[in-house]
């Protein structure tokens, strides 16, 4: 089995995911991308299992597509009452936290 | 002298004793089904769920009970010893060291069965049963098996959590008492609760409480004893509490929690002290066997057993924690006959006979026989008793008797009559199940009240058969031959030993003098709840009746029994019958194989004894008879002279106020131990906190107020000063370069993150 295509796209998931985080502004395109970094993992932890013929990669797989879910959901709740606050879900603009 | 040695012992097997754990898991199963879905499947019939389970529950009870007392009959003395085969290989026969402990633990008391014991109080009991010959004993059935393993075996230091069946004479003979009072308190509810806003629940409850009960019964360990007991502690509550709208009934639902609560956590550390004590076990067996061949020492034993003995006072109702029982009369009345007289109160009594050798051994005084618990039983009955005599209702003089007899219970165990007190506990349950049933049936009649004064009176007319099933329980319990109650507090009170040629375990003569006024006291107050409720005129504002054949028909059936139980253990020594059926319940099921059980006496029946405190029950019935008598042919409404002897004496009268407050135990709880820590004694904190503290730390204060301008002008202001100055100003100009780096830009923090995780996988790929 071919072990280094799976990473090779594992990777290359990785870095459009990344790449969306840092350059959007868009708050659910954020989330998106976040997605896209949970799922490259997601193909590793498959990949290596299968490749190990061990079930633990699949089964770690599942409990980050869990995960994935609830964060999501976390994730849009906030995304939510920043438009109700603002009116925008820009996330440049939510900088409160400056020091 | 005692029996030198052990008795031999036997064993004995059947489908019912390896199968016992279906007695519970019936009335459990039933619990869930109406619970669940009894509303939908039968609607207002829901209590059929309940009855067949509890009917096959019995079945099932008395099927196991025939097949202990027929291998206990059958038993042949002459046969060798035989060891018998079970079809479940979990089960075994008696105390087996090897089966439940590891190697290591049984180096600490390796016993050898055939060994005659020798135990501490063997030596100090005075009676004398030279001539008695010892029967051999069945040894306990038990199946256990593992629930999980904690850390290794028992010898590694583990712990085995176990779950299983024991089943002895003992637990036989409880297992027939609780299905056969439960089954009846069924079928009187149906009628009794008929239409109430909570059918359904009560019948759940009534199930969950009867399998709990069984549950606790049949346990193998303390651990599953103290769950059984948290069980029916839980299902009381809730039935107290049937119908909480009423504040009265939820308050006295949660001062039985309550009050449980303090006996409980006694329970839990005694359980905890016997686990380590015994070798990291919570087998019962195992633990009984460990106490009696003197493995866990005396001290141990007497503080484990002073936690447990927390637990069956306020379980059994014993003072000073009795004082929840008389207010859990709040309970739908059939509750009462079944958890708070017949079974569940006697939780504690039943938790003393199967740890029986760790209460003997651990409560005995050192230097004089008197054992605590004969004390504590001794107190318990006599207060009892004089409290029975104030109250107006009609449960409450049942409850205070309940307490009464509870302790005369306690008492016949501390004395050493095990059999007594274990005869007693089963005519009891018999007799005063039917005397709450009674007055559920007369409270049915007299719309839902129950005070004797003012609702009821003269009811014998109008409810014929309820009033002779009462008179026939009340005479049970006050003890008038040839009744129950006349056998198994006979015996007791021969047990004491305190009656001349009794020789029982010790020479109880206090205790036999508490037993005798109790007796005395217990007719008394009996014959005035009669009177007020069954004789003179009706008082009350409705029309009385009769209730029906669901009523009727258990009370006769209980008032039946209460005649003829008694005969189960008459003294070999009456004439006629004696020898033929005299002391079965003994034979049947007092324990005593297998090194699991202390060697204790039997005293010997006196008839002078029963005789005297026949005449003495009798004599203050008559005393209490004529009162009434007399009190009726001034006026035939009046209950109680307002103008005389008590009203007039203020010595008499104290002590009347005195009992009408209940020893102002209420008032100690909630009044001073309570109270005091709200007001005097925070007052009193507050004092001494003021003078003394104060004065303390105010001279400590201008010293170090001293020492402080030193420090403060030369240490200071000079060297520490100049320090956190200088840190100060380190940390400022620091914070203000990295601010620049918290912009509040998300994605800034993201960028970094990903940064200098890409960094630190450089790193590692370099360095790996």
């Amino acid at each position: 089995m071919w072990l280094n295509q799976f990473l090779f796209f594992a990777a290359v998931l990785f870095s459009i995911g990344v790449y969306g985080v840092l350059t959007r502004k868009n708050a659910v395109l954020v989330l998106m991308s976040i997605e896209l970094i949970l799922n490259s993992v997601n193909i590793n932890l498959v990949a290596f299992g299968a490749y190990n013929q061990d079930i633990a990669g699949q089964v770690f797989a599942l409990f980050i597509i869990a995960v994935a879910a609830a964060e999501v959901g976390v994730g849009l709740a906030i995304v939510l009452l920043i438009y109700r606050n603002r009116r925008s879900i820009d996330v440049s603009e939510a900088d409160l936290l400056k020091g | 002298m005692l029996a030198a040695e052990a008795a031999p012992t036997f064993e004995v097997s059947s489908w019912f004793f390896e199968n016992a754990w279906l007695v519970p898991a019936l009335p459990a199963a039933s619990f869930l089904i109406t619970l669940l879905f009894g509303k939908r499947l039968l609607g207002d019939k829901v209590h059929f769920i309940g009855l067949a389970a509890v009917g096959a529950a019995l079945v099932l009870s008395l099927a196991t009970a025939f097949s202990w007392i027929s291998q206990v009959e059958g038993h042949d003395p002459e046969a060798a010893a035989h060891s018998v085969e079970y079809s479940n290989d979990n089960c075994y026969a008696g105390y087996q060291g090897a089966k439940d402990d590891s190697d290591g633990e049984d180096a600490d008391h390796d016993d050898d069965a055939s060994a005659p014991v020798s135990l501490a109080f063997a030596a100090e009991g005075e009676g004398g049963e030279e001539g008695e010959e010892v029967h051999a004993k069945p040894l306990p059935v038990v199946c256990a098996y593992t629930w999980f393993q904690s850390g290794g075996s028992a010898g590694e230091g583990g712990a085995t959590i176990p779950w299983g069946t024991l089943v002895d004479g003992q637990s036989v003979m409880m297992l027939v008492v609780v299905t056969f009072i439960s089954f009846l308190v069924h079928v009187f509810s149906t009628d009794y609760v008929a239409g109430d806003r909570r059918y359904t629940h009560y019948f759940a409850f009534l199930s969950l409480f009867t399998a709990s009960m069984l549950f606790y019964v049949l346990a193998s360990s303390t651990l599953q004893m103290l769950v059984g007991w948290e069980l029916v502690g839980v299902c009381s509550f809730a039935l107290i509490g049937h119908w909480w709208e009423d504040k009265n009934n939820s308050d006295a639902a949660l001062k039985a929690f309550l009050t449980n609560r303090v006996g409980d956590i006694g329970l839990l550390i005694g359980v905890i002290i016997l686990f380590f004590a015994a070798g990291n076990t919570f087998d019962t067996l195992t633990i009984n066997h460990a106490a009696v061949t003197g493995a866990i020492g005396h001290g141990t034993l007497t503080v484990a057993s002073l936690c447990l003995l927390a637990a069956v006072m306020s379980k059994s109702g014993q003072f000073i924690l009795h004082t929840w029982l008389p207010d859990a009369m709040a309970g739908p009345t059939p509750v009462s006959a079944l958890i708070h007289a017949a079974t569940m109160v006697v939780a504690g009594i039943y938790l003393i006979g199967r740890l029986y050798p760790v209460f003997w051994d651990g409560l005995s005084i050192p230097g004089s026989s008197l054992n605590v618990l004969a004390v504590m039983g001794g107190i318990t009955c006599l207060g009892g008793g004089a409290l029975a005599f104030v109250q107006r209702d009609i449960k409450k003089v049942l409850a205070y008797s309940t307490i009464s007899q509870l302790g005369y219970m306690a008492m016949a165990l501390g004395v050493g009559a095990w059999t007594a007190g274990m005869f007693h506990l089963f005519t009891h349950a018999i007799f005063k199940a039917c005397l709450f049933l009674g007055a559920g049936s007369v409270s049915h009649a007299c719309h839902h009240s129950f005070d004797m004064k003012a609702d009821m009176g003269g009811l014998r007319k109008y409810m014929p058969k309820t009033f002779v099933t009462f008179v026939i329980a009340s005479g049970a319990l006050a003890g008038i031959p040839p009744l129950a109650g006349f056998w198994s507090k006979d015996e007791i009170l021969v047990g004491t030993g305190g009656w001349p040629g009794t020789e029982g375990n010790g020479n109880y003569t206090i205790i036999l003098v508490m037993g005798l006024l109790t007796a005395a006291m217990t007719a008394a107050y009996m014959t005035r709840v009669i009177w007020l409720t069954f004789f003179g005129t009706y008082r009350g504002h409705v029309h009385p009746h009769e209730s029906g054949p669901r009523i009727t028909i258990p009370l006769q059936i209980l008032a039946g029994l209460a005649v003829v139980v008694g005969f189960l253990n008459v003294p070999k020594q009456l004439p006629l019958i004696g020898d033929a059926i005299g002391l079965k319940f003994e034979e049947w099921f007092e324990p005593g194989g297998g090194s699991t059980f202390p060697v204790i006496g039997h005293a010997k029946p006196s008839f002078s004894l029963a005789i005297f405190a026949t005449l003495l029950a009798l004599g203050s019935a008559t005393l209490v008879w004529t009162y009434y008598k007399r009190l009726y042919a001034q006026d035939n409404k009046a209950t109680e002279y307002t103008d005389s002897f008590v009203a007039n004496n203020g010595f008499v009268r104290a002590g009347h106020t005195l009992l009408v407050e209940k020893f102002y135990l209420d008032h100690l709880y909630t009044g001073v131990i309570a109270g005091a820590f709200k007001g005097p004694l925070a007052r009193a904190t507050y004092w001494f906190n003021q003078h003394v503290l104060d004065g303390v730390i105010d001279n400590v204060g201008k010293g170090s107020v001293g020492l402080g301008r030193f420090i403060y002008r030369f240490i200071d202001q000079g060297t520490i000063d100049g320090a956190v100055n200088a840190s100060g100003v380190a940390a400022s100009g620091s914070g203000q370069v990295l601010r620049r780096v918290e912009s509040g830009k998300i994605r800034q923090y993201a960028a970094l993150m990903f940064g200098a995780s890409a960094l630190l996988a450089a790193v590692f790929i370099v360095a790996i």
